[in-house]
């Protein structure tokens, strides 16, 4: 192994609008290493990569790659420099095949006019083959493919460049446990070919096994590089977090009530079946599963965002049918979606509007808006969120990715909810934040909101909830209590270890 | 502590209003003095009252057109729109009095704009596809309907309104900026034009937040064929006849006044203000070509080049 110092960067600053994504960050790996890189969400890993593979330009800092200073603006000059990134993000092209994703930029070609289709397949076929990927077809669209085999085919594509560095973000999330052994050997083997590995991860098992190094960043800022065997997974964890758990999950004293929500034998094919379950007021339940285990899809359906196939949905122990979103507004259920961006916020329209969108008839006298009204009722959200800044003729766009989600939350709050469904409300927010959104959360329960909070981030869901419900596979598999719930149980039932005698416990404690 | 803050810091905290979205006032002033010293009869009250007569039509168009851009969309028909209401209101006038046939063009109007909201809200179609397919069809109908190719109009009917004048200023520059007032009140203060605006923005959240984004994308494909309707009519009222190939290629000059304006195509940007700016803009460029008899091809290549660099000032960095 070379010495340290074949990566280097240093003093990394990086700034968007108004907040600090990184902070005079600095970090060195040795080629042949696995260098993990954790820390809560938002703690700049991301961008500290974007960084390093010139998605993203720093305000200040140096990067060495073998001693050299190196300057990356764009994507393509990193993977000149021999840096390969492999995103959440896939980018791959859908309707293209595997082989053209893999070669993308670098098709073979007869006069180099004619695309030599039987060359693009062996060479294709060849570099599948030789990552252990041999049951991908080469010539399958991209689009067939499930999610998994799309993320081995951005790995193949990024290891098709044969990278000095390879930076993987994630790429657990979407594999099985078969598909990541296979990955974990395919890392093993690019150490010994002195390949510097960069592993972004935030299961801390995971990292252990495969790290030689790990990096720790908390809010934008360095914590410290440590030796994989010189530390424990609660050392970890502190030094991601900087505060212990019950300062971060606060403790709430109120008892659950009257049953608010009631779900019965929902189902939609493909999705999910058979679905049951129970909300009261003044109670939160945690739904905890892994991705792909059709989650996001039930809160959707309840909400009528894509309504389920059959089953019913019971409001106050009244039958309701809610065929859009608007039915559901109208029965007094909310839901924060898992991407704000995406769907959550309408991201060129200011605080004012957004925090109004889903209860514009309570500023309204006829079809005119009340602005003054408005104002003072979005102001009150606002200031009882703590949103800053506190301008509510500000552009959403401009405000830090905590705050956005205060946006989203001060718009169900403001529309008066019985149920709040939240679909990974911390998803991509400060531990400062996430902090003011638990407490929040019991503030509404406190006033009787019933709340169903998925989570796949396992402290989470046992910090908040009263009971948790396990999904697998697009069924309801465990529904636990707070004291039996462990991180151990939970991912049993979420990985399918836990007996299927479970299965029918999705009815259980409903008395 | 809010007082200390400087005004201009207070602006570009609230972020409403970037100085880049008032590039078209800068070219504005820009083109006015130009107009000042190159031409002698820029600011004769004659050629002033001309122009506000000849940006009616586009303005009306825009109008419409603007309401459809927000909300992520795109309105190819408008200009076969204003081809057909002006027949119907002109064609009309032997069967029935004036204010009956001036009535069915404005429904004709609202009929369009409804089937072309109806199959891309129904139906998720994109709006530059429909539009097009509109465009073609009521082309058609009007060449269909127009057994001349040109159709006189009653001598009360163009003293009234196209060729109308209250005090020295045409009743149909009234009319427009009447209708600018209801579009901005609309866009601003109301329920569903809140909604519009949002809809552009995100559309999925709108809907997520329990809004019927179908009724209201409905809604903006009927304001669009609304306007164009008004402005077939005044344009037949103005000109005294009518003819099926009026409104030829008007469409664009109308997503260039809202371009222009500071709107985005694809939602997310514009307003009624800026849309207005856009519209005296093109008008004043028109008017200047015009009297220096530069060749309409020419007119064209300018108007290309100004749209590209009012869209090129604003993009995302």
């Amino acid at each position: 192994m070379i010495a340290d110092g074949f990566l280097v960067m240093s003093g990394i600053h990086k700034r968007f609008g108004g907040t600090v994504a990184l902070r005079n960050v600095s970090m060195s790996a040795a080629c042949g290493e696995v260098h993990a890189l954790v820390g809560e969400n938002g703690a700049g890993k991301s961008t500290l990569m974007n960084v390093l593979s010139g998605a993203v330009l720093p305000d200040s800092g140096r990067i060495l790659i073998d001693g050299v200073p190196v300057i990356m603006s764009t994507p393509h000059q990193a993977n000149k420099l021999g840096v390969r990134a492999v995103h959440q993000e896939f980018s791959l092209v859908p309707h293209l095949t595997i082989a053209e994703n893999i070669l993308m930029g670098k098709m073979p070609s007869r006069h180099g006019l004619w695309v030599d289709w039987r060359e693009a397949h062996l060479r294709a076929r060849r570099i599948l083959g030789d990552l252990g990927f041999t049951h991908l077809d080469e010539r399958a669209r991209v689009s067939r493919l499930s999610v998994s085999h799309q993320q081995i085919v951005e790995i193949a594509k990024a290891l098709a460049e044969k990278p000095r560095i390879l930076i993987l973000d994630e790429p657990s999330a979407v594999l099985s446990k078969d598909e990541l052994d296979l990955l974990f050997s395919l890392i093993r083997r690019l150490k010994t070919d002195n390949t510097l590995v960069v592993y972004i991860s935030h299961r801390l098992e995971e990292v252990f096994e495969i790290a030689d190094r790990i990096t720790v960043l908390r809010d934008g800022e360095l914590v410290d590089t440590v030796h994989r065997s010189s530390v424990s997974q609660s050392d970890l964890i502190r030094m991601m977090v900087g505060r212990s758990m019950e300062e971060i999950y606060p403790r709430r004293s109120t008892k659950p009530g009257a049953r608010i929500l009631t779900v019965e034998r929902l189902s939609r094919d493909g999705e999910f079946r058979d679905v049951s379950f129970s909300l009261h007021s003044g109670e939160v339940v945690g739904m905890f599963g892994l991705i792909g285990s059709g989650r996001s899809a039930v809160a959707r359906s309840i909400f009528g965002a894509e309504p389920a196939a059959s089953g019913s949905i019971l409001v106050e122990e009244k039958r309701v049918r809610l065929r859009s979103p608007h039915d559901a507004v109208s029965a007094g259920i909310s839901l924060v979606t898992e991407d704000r961006k995406r769907d959550g916020l309408v991201m060129s329209c200011s605080i004012r509007d957004n925090v109004s969108l889903a209860s514009l008839w309570r500023m309204s006298r006829s079809i005119f808006l009340d602005r003054v009204r408005q104002a003072r009722l979005v102001q009150e959200k606002v200031q009882e969120l703590a949103v800053r800044p506190a301008a509510i003729d500000r552009l959403v766009r401009t405000l830090s990715g905590g705050n956005q989600q205060k946006i989203v939350l001060a718009k169900w709050l403001l529309s008066q909810t019985k149920v709040l469904l939240l679909d990974e409300p911390t998803r991509g927010v400060d531990i400062g934040a996430k902090v003011e959104i638990y407490h929040l959360i019991n503030n509404l329960v406190a006033e009787g909101v019933g709340v169903l909070l998925i989570s796949s981030e396992m402290p989470e869901v046992l910090g908040m909830s009263d009971r948790v419900l396990v999904m697998r596979e697009g069924v309801l598999v465990g529904d636990l209590t707070r004291a039996e719930a462990t991180e151990e149980l939970l991912l049993q039932y979420a990985a399918g270890v836990a007996q299927d005698e479970l299965r029918s416990a999705g009815t259980k404690g409903q008395t | 502590m809010k007082t200390a803050v400087p005004f201009i810091d207070r602006m570009r905290e609230t972020a409403r209003i970037r100085w880049s979205d008032f590039a078209f006032i800068g070219i504005f002033v820009v083109l006015i003095l130009i107009s000042s010293v190159v031409s002698e009869t820029f600011f004769t009250s004659r050629n002033l009252i001309n122009i506000s007569r000849q940006i009616v039509t586009n303005g009306l168009i825009s109008i419409g057109m603007l309401v459809v851009i927000l909300t992520g969309g795109v309105d190819l028909s408008v200009g076969s729109t204003v081809a057909l209401c002006g027949i119907m209101a002109t064609g009309l006038q032997k069967q029935m009095p004036v204010p009956a046939a001036i009535l069915v063009a404005l429904a004709v109007g609202i009929a369009v704009g409804t089937a072309n909201g109806f199959f891309i809200a129904r139906f998720k179609l994109q709006p530059f596809i429909v539009t097009l397919a509109t465009m073609g069809v009521v082309r058609g109908v009007t060449y269909v309907f127009s057994e001349t190719p040109q159709t006189p109009v009653y001598p009360a009917f163009r003293a009234l309104l196209g060729g109308g004048f209250v005090g020295p200023v045409p009743t149909a520059s009234i009319i427009m900026v009447v209708c600018f007032a209801i579009i901005w009140v609309f866009l601003n203060r109301t329920i569903p034009g809140r909604a519009v605006v949002a809809i552009g923005g995100n559309e999925e959240a709108v809907r997520l937040a329990g809004i019927n984004v179908k009724g209201h994308l409905l809604l903006a494909y009927i304001l669009c064929g609304f306007f164009a309707a008004i402005a077939g009519i005044l344009l037949a009222s103005r000109l005294g006849i009518s003819q099926p190939s009026f409104g030829a290629g008007f469409e664009l000059d109308a997503i260039a006044a809202v371009v222009i304006g500071g709107g985005i195509l694809g939602g997310g940007g514009g307003g009624a203000v800026g849309t207005f700016w856009g519209v005296l803009i093109l008008g004043v460029i028109d008017n200047l070509l015009n009297q220096y008899n530069v060749q309409s091809y020419y007119q064209q290549i300018i108007k290309g080049l100004i749209i590209l660099a009012a869209v090129l000032s604003r993009r995302k960095k």
